[in-house]
């Protein structure tokens, strides 16, 4: 039970892959423009994580050690296609909107370490679970970053029109810069707020 | 489809659509590596020869092999093998003639693979339904955008060494915030060249 909660403590904000450890930023930019698209992508890339490392734990007691990557990165792969093929069929709208980025998911840092520094080294439900729960992590942040830039880029949330007619759209939101921004603005805000002993040094490795 | 002239595509790579800026692959490595720029600019080499050889690489596999077969589907895990092991042969091949390029370029090239600009490129390639021609110039385009960013943002974060910088923005806080401004710079360019 203790270990249950070092790892969702460690998921949702001590270890947070995004903010903390800086890994998966790639994708986490790129389709926060609308909190629909991002919440898509968070469970999506929960799945993945969940799933790859349960079968990477299963599996690692018969994996030879110097071919561990290719064997992580076919499972991981694996499972990509299965979302995607799920996405092209149930939502395609969806699957187009999020274009590449779906595959991207195979190189998303988030899911390889995870792989690497605990599925590989523990039983194979606590780390479907530590792989979920660094998939929410992950989704969390992406919801907030989304929240502020389609409020400010559309004045709106999941498509429905909040802020008034009076709004000006702030199309900057909605632009590349705009994502660079918050997430600047999100990784200062938490470093502020959770003061962490080895700061230097999260910062460092990516 | 209508023809892109392919050095259309080569420029719009670089400026209007760059991969980091306006797509954000690669950044991983772009966080973390972007501290020098004599490494950056190694970096920046290795990262383009590998993808204008992958993207030419891949539009073999993918119109020649895998679309015949009907396998389109596999293509996530065709290209990240290709990837893989093209990386790993062009390590072997610069070990074994240049080995001072390897030990500047050595502990670099691993991290290629899992750069998302190499795969990014492989995907987006497939997407927009480029020719050959199209495909290499993407990849090249796509690989010297990126080396521009990653070495003007080494050369920024040199200048700011000794700022002042508010405790909680140190490290990846403010990379981001540069980075975003180079954004906006790279925003005038649009509308010189455009593609999509």
């Amino acid at each position: 039970m203790m270990e249950v909660i070092r790892v969702l403590k460690a998921g949702v904000y001590k270890d947070n892959p995004v903010f903390r450890q800086i890994l998966g930023i790639c994708s986490s930019l790129a389709v926060t423009n609308l909190l629909l698209n991002s919440l898509v992508m968070g469970v999506g890339l929960m799945f993945v994580t969940a799933f790859s490392s349960f079968t990477v734990s299963l599996l690692r007691t018969k994996t030879p050690k110097h071919i561990r990557m290719m064997v992580q990165t076919l499972i991981i792969s694996a499972y990509v296609i299965i979302l995607d093929l799920f996405l092209k069929a149930y939502m395609p709208s969806m699957s187009k909107a999020l274009g590449p980025y779906v595959g991207l998911i195979i190189t998303n840092c988030i899911i390889m370490g995870r792989a690497e520094a605990f599925a590989q080294k523990n039983k194979p439900f606590i780390s479907f679970f530590d792989g979920l729960i660094m998939g929410f992590g992950y989704t969390w942040v992406l919801l907030l970053i989304a929240f502020f830039r389609e409020l400010l880029g559309f004045g709106s949330l999941f498509g429905i029109r909040i802020l008034g007619e009076g709004w000006v759209n702030w199309t900057l939101m909605i632009m590349p810069p705009g994502a660079f921004f918050m997430l600047g603005i999100v990784i200062w805000a938490t470093y502020s707020l959770f003061p962490h002993e080895d700061q230097e040094k999260a910062g460092v490795k990516a | 489809m209508i023809e892109i002239s392919p050095w259309i595509i080569f420029f719009a790579s670089i400026f209007t659509n760059n991969m980091i800026l306006a797509n954000f692959l690669g950044m991983c490595s772009f966080i973390a590596v972007s501290g020098e720029i004599k490494t950056s600019l190694s970096l920046g080499q290795a990262v383009t020869f590998v993808l204008a050889a992958t993207a030419v690489l891949n539009y073999f596999i993918y119109h020649y092999l895998l679309v015949p077969l009907g396998l389109e589907y596999l293509r996530f895990i065709i290209f990240i093998i290709v990837i893989a092991a093209f990386v790993q042969l062009v390590e072997m091949i610069i070990e074994k003639y240049f080995e001072t390029l390897y030990y500047s370029l050595g502990i670099f090239l691993p991290l290629i693979t899992v750069n998302c600009a190499i795969l990014g490129v492989s995907l987006f390639m497939i997407i927009r339904d480029y020719n050959l021609i199209q495909s290499f110039a993407f990849g090249v385009g796509s690989g010297l955008g990126w080396t521009l960013a990653i070495v003007a943002m080494a050369g920024i974060r040199k200048k700011i060494k000794g700022a002042k910088i508010p405790k909680g923005l140190e490290g990846p806080g403010i990379t981001l915030i540069i980075t975003g401004i180079m954004a906006l710079a790279f925003l005038g360019f649009s509308g010189i060249v455009q593609i999509q």
